[in-house]
């Protein structure tokens, strides 16, 4: 087993995996505070009603990012020992002070928040959530602060063979982190607005489907009430509300995403250009942003630059992404490539550090088919779930959704889109660096000798068999806990306000009775 | 001397210690929750005793492990890489531990509650293992190359100290939940933990005493030597508090212990951070693995400011959650049904 192989996979499914959960978090988080903040504000019951709800799911998926996060921590240092020793000077201080700043936040709070309902006073309760919210926001800020460095290093310079921090302030103000920051958090709120949207779709949808809420001759709802509090008028306005709120949400990260995301494709170009190239499939120059391009195979089945074919493009987008006007050509590969071989060289060094690969030639181009269309759906997916906020919001105007299961279960569906494109945005980012895991910084004015290999940054000492070992683990457990994770999301999903709150259900049935005494915690797990 | 690479190091032992300390009383509940705990509502206690912290004080290994990666970046690649197999169990259990807790309550059946029992119970003992095997590592030394890598294949690491060691923290992790248990809660486990610390409170601490005289055996120093002795002194006190039901001088005990315990081996060790067992030659010392004093300025600085932070929301988060649980006190589980 190739060591570097199999490390490479590992480390791209935890950290796919790990950011399934880590925007949902973030995005989310974001959310109830602002929940909380209107029930507050306005003392509406609605609101506490989503808040309650809303942590539920929020804590379902929180826990998940907590678990695997602890992998994220360890992982440098196991089977990319060389990368830790090359960077750590400069890499290893975003991730400590985002432990020491953002986890201990958001750790501590989010236990106080979970705990204290009617413990702490309402005021001091959403403080705690404020906290708490801060510190995964802040925790986005230092990891993009380390990833940004392995896209664009900055704030350092080449000594003994190391990259060695000189000026903290430029790493922390990096400008592919400044950018990266904002993308990053609108994904995020992407995947919550979509979230809250699809949820919200649905029990409507139920409401309408249990014949509580109709509608006139004119579409408008006419709220109903089952005389349960779980289905009540207020159970009505908290779905009317969380829908409405994901579909403005998903659409205004939706435009985030894409002002953010064109201001970063132009910065690639100047700091990445062959990532870029790699993500047009652009051989030759060319000012067109290709919809289609398909590769001809040749004889041996392996496809070289020159084998894609252009099936369909629109002319001078590709400029304007690139450069805001309409002619002026991008590099295509053909032309990067030779560049960056007289700059970083054709060959691998004959180091013995490189192991088997000391020597050998360097292929810069990244996997053309995974950037070209990791970029695309990463577009297309965010896309849909644009697509699908408008169209709810659209038809939602009246006040609820048609009663149609058809159009339920697209609504339940686009929830996965922004997921799927999170995923893709960063399967696209991270496999375009490549060959590289520390990109050089081509800046003349910047940090241009500090760059690394992804070959060489493997652990020397780890065999193959112990990273085949730690893959098949975490692999299996990670989808396992997906499983039960999903599970308990429908669970909850489906449960509704009162999944949140069991005493709306609690209420119908009996007196004061049975009332839980002040002693009995508000919450246990 | 080298000041800043001193600095840091005392404080990634402070890091290990804080981690001990705190996560220690949660693996040792953990544990509890299969060992002791006989029905569901003691397991209830158990769990929620420790609910509101848990998350926190897991963070402080996850600060050691960032801040080793600051500061001294060679240890970090070095250790972690070295013990690859150790280090994967032990995040695979700390995250099959970590699920339990919040899923726990969340499922239906009995059967789905057991396993997760298990996963908390299980996890707890590996993660506890594993962490205590690799601290008693770095303190003996792995087998690595002038390049700071482990030679000799993916057990090479193996043996007594790695053992001793996964004892030790076990150990101290069942008598902190012990004595946690005396601090948080009411009724049975206030009294099993009472009881429990009165009669074998040295034979927990048995294994983490003769890893820390052993390994100041092996490194002599004063300092360390009279680390030691305080920390013989609180483990002293805390046994004869235990048998006075004292229960929070025994905790205060034990915490000496640990504290000057643990601190006595890093003392010990010092300046080494991860000697290499083939060659002196190729130790990792605070002075090679260590970063630039540059970034170790700029980590101090943010560690002067945040740290103190940390540590008063902290203690405020312990001081909200005071009130001692006992069973009459956990709510039914909640059973989650469509509306």
């Amino acid at each position: 087993m190739d060591p570097l192989e199999v490390a490479r996979w590992q480390f791209g499914i935890t950290t796919v995996y790990h950011f399934l959960m880590v925007p949902l978090t973030i995005g989310l988080g974001i959310v109830l505070v602002a929940m909380q903040t209107a029930w507050h504000r306005t003392g509406k019951e609605q609101y506490l009603r989503m808040t309650k709800f809303w942590g539920k799911i929020f804590m379902i998926n929180f826990i998940m990012g907590v678990a695997t996060g602890l992998v994220q921590e360890f992982q440098f240092g196991m089977a990319w020992s060389e990368y830790s020793r090359f960077v750590g000077d400069v890499f290893g201080a975003p991730l400590a002070m985002e432990a020491l700043i953002a986890f201990f936040l958001e750790s501590v709070f989010i236990g106080i928040w979970v705990f204290g309902w009617g413990r702490v006073r309402p005021r001091i309760h959403l403080t705690v959530l404020w906290l708490a919210v801060a510190g995964s926001v802040v925790s986005a800020y230092f990891i993009l602060a380390a990833n940004a460095f392995m896209q664009h290093p900055v704030g350092i310079e080449y000594v003994d063979g190391r990259a060695q921090m000189v000026d903290f302030w430029a790493v922390m103000t990096n400008p592919t982190l400044l950018i990266h920051f904002p993308h990053t958090i609108f994904g995020a709120l992407a995947v919550a607005g979509s979230m809250l949207l699809g949820i919200g779709w649905y029990h409507l949808w139920k409401r309408r489907k249990e014949g509580i809420d109709t509608v006139d001759d004119n579409g408008y709802v006419v709220v109903g009430t089952t005389g349960s509090k779980a289905r009540d008028e207020v159970d009505y306005k908290g779905w009317r509300s969380s829908f409405r709120w994901g579909g403005w949400i998903a659409i205004v990260a939706f435009l985030g995403t894409a002002f953010t995301g064109h201001t970063q494709a132009q910065m690639m170009i100047q700091q990445q250009p062959l990532k870029m190239a790699a993500a047009e499939a652009a051989c030759h120059d060319g000012t067109g942003f290709s919809v289609l391009s398909v590769a001809s195979r040749d004889s041996d089945g392996a496809t070289t630059c020159d084998d894609v074919v252009g099936v369909f493009e629109i002319p001078g987008l590709l400029s304007f992404l690139a450069h805001n006007d309409f002619t002026t050509p991008v590099e295509g590969v053909n032309s990067l490539i030779p560049k960056y071989q007289e700059a970083y060289g054709t060959h691998l060094p004959d180091d013995p550090r490189y192991g088997e690969r000391a020597g050998s030639e360097i292929e810069y181009l990244p996997i053309m088919e995974v950037t070209y269309w990791g970029f695309r759906l990463m577009i297309t997916f965010g896309g849909v779930a644009a697509a699908a906020a408008a169209f709810g919001l659209w038809i939602g105007r009246k006040g609820t959704v048609p009663h149609d299961t058809t159009l339920m279960n697209m609504a339940w569906l686009s929830i996965l889109a922004p997921f799927a494109a999170n995923s893709a945005g960063w399967v696209f980012t991270e496999m375009g660096r490549q060959p590289f895991t520390v990109a050089p910084n081509p800046d003349p004015t910047g940090v241009d000798q500090v760059w690394q290999f992804t070959a060489a940054a493997v652990s020397p000492g780890v065999t193959g068999q112990e990273i085949v070992f730690s893959l098949i683990a975490l692999t299996l457990i990670y989808a396992l806990l997906l499983v039960v994770e999903v599970v308990l999301l429908v669970r909850y999903t489906k449960g509704g306000h009162p999944a949140g709150m069991p005493e709306l259900l609690a209420d119908e049935h009996n007196d004061d009775e049975d009332k839980p005494s002040s002693d009995v915690l508000a919450f246990a797990y | 001397m080298e000041v800043l690479p001193t600095l840091w190091f005392i404080l990634i032992a402070v890091l290990w210690i804080g981690y001990l300390v705190l996560d220690g009383f949660d693996l040792g509940i953990g544990m509890l929750m299969k060992v002791w705990a006989k029905n569901e509502s003691q397991r209830r206690v158990l769990l929620n005793s420790i609910g509101p912290v848990w998350d926190g004080n897991e963070v402080w290994l996850v600060t050691a492990a960032g801040a080793t990666f600051a500061a001294f970046p060679h240890w970090y690649a070095s250790m972690f890489a070295g013990l690859y197999i150790p280090l994967t169990l032990a995040l695979l259990a700390l995250i099959l531990r970590a699920v339990s807790i919040e899923y726990r309550g969340k499922s239906h059946s009995q059967i789905a509650r057991n396993l997760w029992t298990w996963a908390m119970a299980g996890g707890s003992f590996v993660a506890a293992f594993t962490i205590g095997a690799m601290l008693a590592l770095t303190t003996t030394g792995l087998p690595l190359n002038e390049y700071g890598d482990r030679v000799g294949g993916p057990f090479a690491w193996l043996n007594g100290w790695a053992i001793l060691g996964g004892l030790a923290v076990v150990g101290i992790s069942l008598a902190q939940g012990w004595a946690f248990l005396t601090l948080k809660t009411l009724g049975a486990p206030r009294a099993a933990g009472n009881r429990q610390l009165r009669r074998y409170l040295p034979l927990y601490f048995l294994p983490a005493a003769s890893w820390a005289i052993m390994v100041v055996m092996r490194y002599p120093k004063v300092s360390a030597w009279a680390m030691l002795t305080i920390a013989a002194l609180g483990l002293a006190v805390a046994w004869l508090a235990s048998g006075r039901r004292k229960e929070g001088l025994t905790f205060t005990g034990m915490v000496v212990f640990i504290v000057f315990g643990v601190g006595a081996i890093f003392t010990a060790l010092f300046p080494n951070v991860l000697p290499s067992t083939i060659n002196e030659a190729y130790n990792l010392t605070v002075a090679t693995a260590s970063s630039s004093d540059y970034t170790l300025t700029i980590m101090a600085i943010v560690t002067a400011v945040f740290f103190p932070l940390v540590l008063a929301y902290s203690v405020w988060s312990y001081w909200v959650f005071r009130q001692r649980l006992g069973e009459q006190h956990i709510p039914e589980s909640v059973v989650v049904t469509p509306v």
